[in-house]
């Protein structure tokens, strides 16, 4: 059997070379089909390992909980609210929570001016616990410490992207800002985290958390989030589970009700993104795919066409000895080796075109091909050749030795 | 046990409603080293006894004995494997690949029979060497004339040392210099011990037999062992 495989391609290949530019053509199909999966694979790969990275810098332990009012309830105008009472419960009764930190939204202006520049960026008070819970960690100067809050302190920390906005120079500490009116000394700036989906993670302003309280004025029942990290041993699934018992109890919700916040975790998040992006692959790849199913018809037509055309040779084979499976595997390697051969080349294409692709859009993450549809490309190529090969495969195989030799 | 034993043998074809009978009761043996014609008119039935003898086809009755296996039991594949062995086939259109050389050609039935390259390269130039043709193995079948590609069809019968060498009209596309030089060669094959049937109409190819059987609307009209038979050295 080895010994016939071997002698099937080895006439196999010389069928293809005879026939170059038929050959090319007809595999001109599966080229095609392999290279635009290849090539959407990769792109969309690629975004998802680089989102996958990102996120990574988020800090996978922890969880982010804000409030949440359905549609409905905001048409009637209900608004739920996290309060500064509900963090302090759950700084005091959660489990496994290595630090907490709550996070106050400005609501009014997210308007930051510095000179004749005007910028708008997010805006946020909290304090010296989130750089812990957000893995936000300071590149100069210092972070708000628990002192700025007490004393309700106008300074602030901003990120790279909030001083290339205001033109501010490259070292702007102790340079001031307009935040809402009042002037913020700036203290620290944050490490730049890049972009996660073409949205920066640099452009934000952090202020003391009581400072934003007093420039939001007198709403009493400011709503907060709370960020908090976990302690190591802890498991995000079993925190959220208690803080969402902690909470409804607070929030006095009746068990027909629905949770009116939600408590997120980064890594939901990432996963969020993944189902997204795998969607956004399976699809495309779906539609691309028929491609190949196309090319692998006109592989079985041109492989037809073959068959006719060489019936008498395949007559005299039959004549001096070959036996069915001998002409078989002779048409149906050939087919397999047009679509395999095909297969490689759309590889090195949607490779070359995938590179292309994310190198010419700015921001754009580097293609990346996984082993998988390397493998799938091949396989699914293999597999199209032997589909469309047996039929015509067959056609010869089961041909009369004497109207095979009598074919004109 | 003679090399090849017909007993009865009919072939019957339907063509609408009427049945053609190209082969109606054929008795016959051929011996080893036998050197054999079957002439006759078109429509005699020699070219269905050609297939039927070279296990192209199978009969509607009767039985066939090739080297004492019964052949009209074998299925399509043992039917190969018979041709493969036994029967070395020279055809009036020389039947060769055309996209291989000479010796690939000459290789190929050693391929079905499962023998390495090497040993396969080896018996084909000693076979296109014994026909005169081991200076002409790299050309491909249209760059050789058609004395030379009837020298490798009997090539390529010859390599796998078939029991019997079947000719169909072997020298039917060939001018009559090179029609002489194949019979010699064919006269040369027999001498050498190779069994030869050949089918033709043409006397004087049939003169070179030493047996001739003349068919006419599917039996045996007349079976003569001619005597005058020339025998070259």
């Amino acid at each position: 059997m080895f010994f016939a495989l071997i002698e099937s391609s080895r006439s196999a290949l010389i069928s293809i070379y005879a026939h170059g530019l038929r050959s090319f053509l007809t595999t001109l199909g599966i080229v095609i089909g392999v290279a635009s999966v290849i090539a959407v694979v990769s792109v969309t790969q690629g975004m998802s390992s680089f989102i996958g990275d990102t996120f990574a810098t988020l800090g996978s332990n922890s969880l982010t909980i804000r409030s949440f009012t359905p549609f409905e309830d905001q048409m009637k105008g209900i608004r739920a609210r996290l309060t500064p009472e509900d963090m302090e419960l759950i700084e005091k009764r959660g489990e496994g929570i290595a630090s907490i930190t709550p996070v106050l939204y400005a609501t009014r202006s997210s308007q930051i001016k510095y000179g004749s520049q005007t910028a708008f960026s997010q805006i946020m008070g909290t304090t010296y616990a989130f750089q812990e819970v957000s893995q936000s960690y300071i590149s100069i100067g210092r972070f708000l410490a628990q002192s700025d809050n007490d004393t309700r302190r106008r300074v602030a920390v901003i990120g790279e992207k909030v001083r290339e906005n205001l033109n501010l120079p490259d070292n702007p500490i102790n340079e001031y800002v307009e935040i809402g009116g009042e002037w913020f000394k700036i203290v620290g700036m944050l490490e730049p985290k890049g972009e996660i989906m073409g949205q920066s993670q640099d452009d934000m302003v952090l202020t003391p958390y009581n400072t934003m309280r007093s420039l939001l004025g007198n709403q009493t029942r400011a709503d907060i989030s709370i960020q908090l990290s976990l302690t190591e041993t802890a498991d995000a699934e079993n925190v959220s589970q208690q803080l969402t018992t902690l909470l409804r109890n607070a929030h006095d919700l009746a068990s027909d009700e629905d949770d009116d916040f939600v408590i997120q975790t980064a890594e939901q998040l990432m996963e969020t993104f993944d189902t997204i992006i795998n969607m956004v692959t399976i699809v495309i790849g779906g539609i691309v795919s028929i491609s190949l199913l196309v090319g692998g018809i006109g592989i079985m037509n041109i492989m037809l066409v073959s068959v006719t055309e060489r019936t008498r040779e395949i007559g005299i084979c039959k004549a001096i000895g070959a036996k069915r499976h001998h002409i078989l595997l002779q048409f149906l390697i050939e087919a397999l080796l047009l679509s395999l051969l095909g297969g490689l080349v759309g590889l090195g294409i949607g490779y070359g075109l995938g590179t292309l692709i994310s190198n010419s859009i700015p921001s754009f993450p580097p293609a990346n091909i996984p082993l998988w549809s390397v493998g799938l490309a091949l396989g699914f190529s293999g597999f199209v050749g032997v589909l469309f090969g047996i039929l015509p495969a067959a056609k010869a195989a089961n041909l009369d030795p004497i109207d095979a030799l009598r074919y004109e | 046990m003679a090399l090849i034993e017909l007993s009865g043998i009919t072939k019957y074809y339907e063509m609408g409603d009427q049945v053609v009978k190209a082969l109606d009761g054929i008795d016959i043996a051929v011996e080893k080293n036998d050197y054999l014609a079957f002439i006759g008119s078109s429509g005699s039935g020699k070219s269905t006894m050609l297939n039927i003898l070279g296990c192209l086809d199978k009969p509607t009755t009767g039985e066939y004995h090739l080297n004492s296996k019964n052949v009209e039991a074998l299925d399509a594949n043992e039917l190969s494997e018979i041709r493969n062995l036994e029967i070395g086939f020279i055809f009036q259109s020389f039947n060769l690949l055309p996209r291989a050389t000479a010796l690939g050609n000459v290789m190929q039935p050693l391929v079905y029979r499962g023998i390495g390259l090497s040993k396969r390269k080896e018996m084909a130039m000693e076979a296109l060497n014994r026909v005169g043709l081991g200076d002409r193995t790299d050309h491909l079948p249209n760059q050789l004339s058609g004395g030379q590609r009837q020298r490798v069809a009997i090539a390529r019968a010859l390599v796998t040392n078939p029991s019997i060498l079947l000719a169909d009209e072997p020298t039917g596309n060939l001018d009559s210099k090179t029609t002489i030089e194949i019979m010699q060669l064919f006269d040369e094959l027999h001498s050498e011990g190779h069994t030869l049937i050949v089918v033709t109409h043409e006397d004087e190819i049939a003169q070179h037999c030493r047996r001739i059987v003349e068919m006419k609307d599917g039996k045996v009209f007349n079976d003569s062992t001619s005597h005058s038979a020339k025998v070259s050295h």
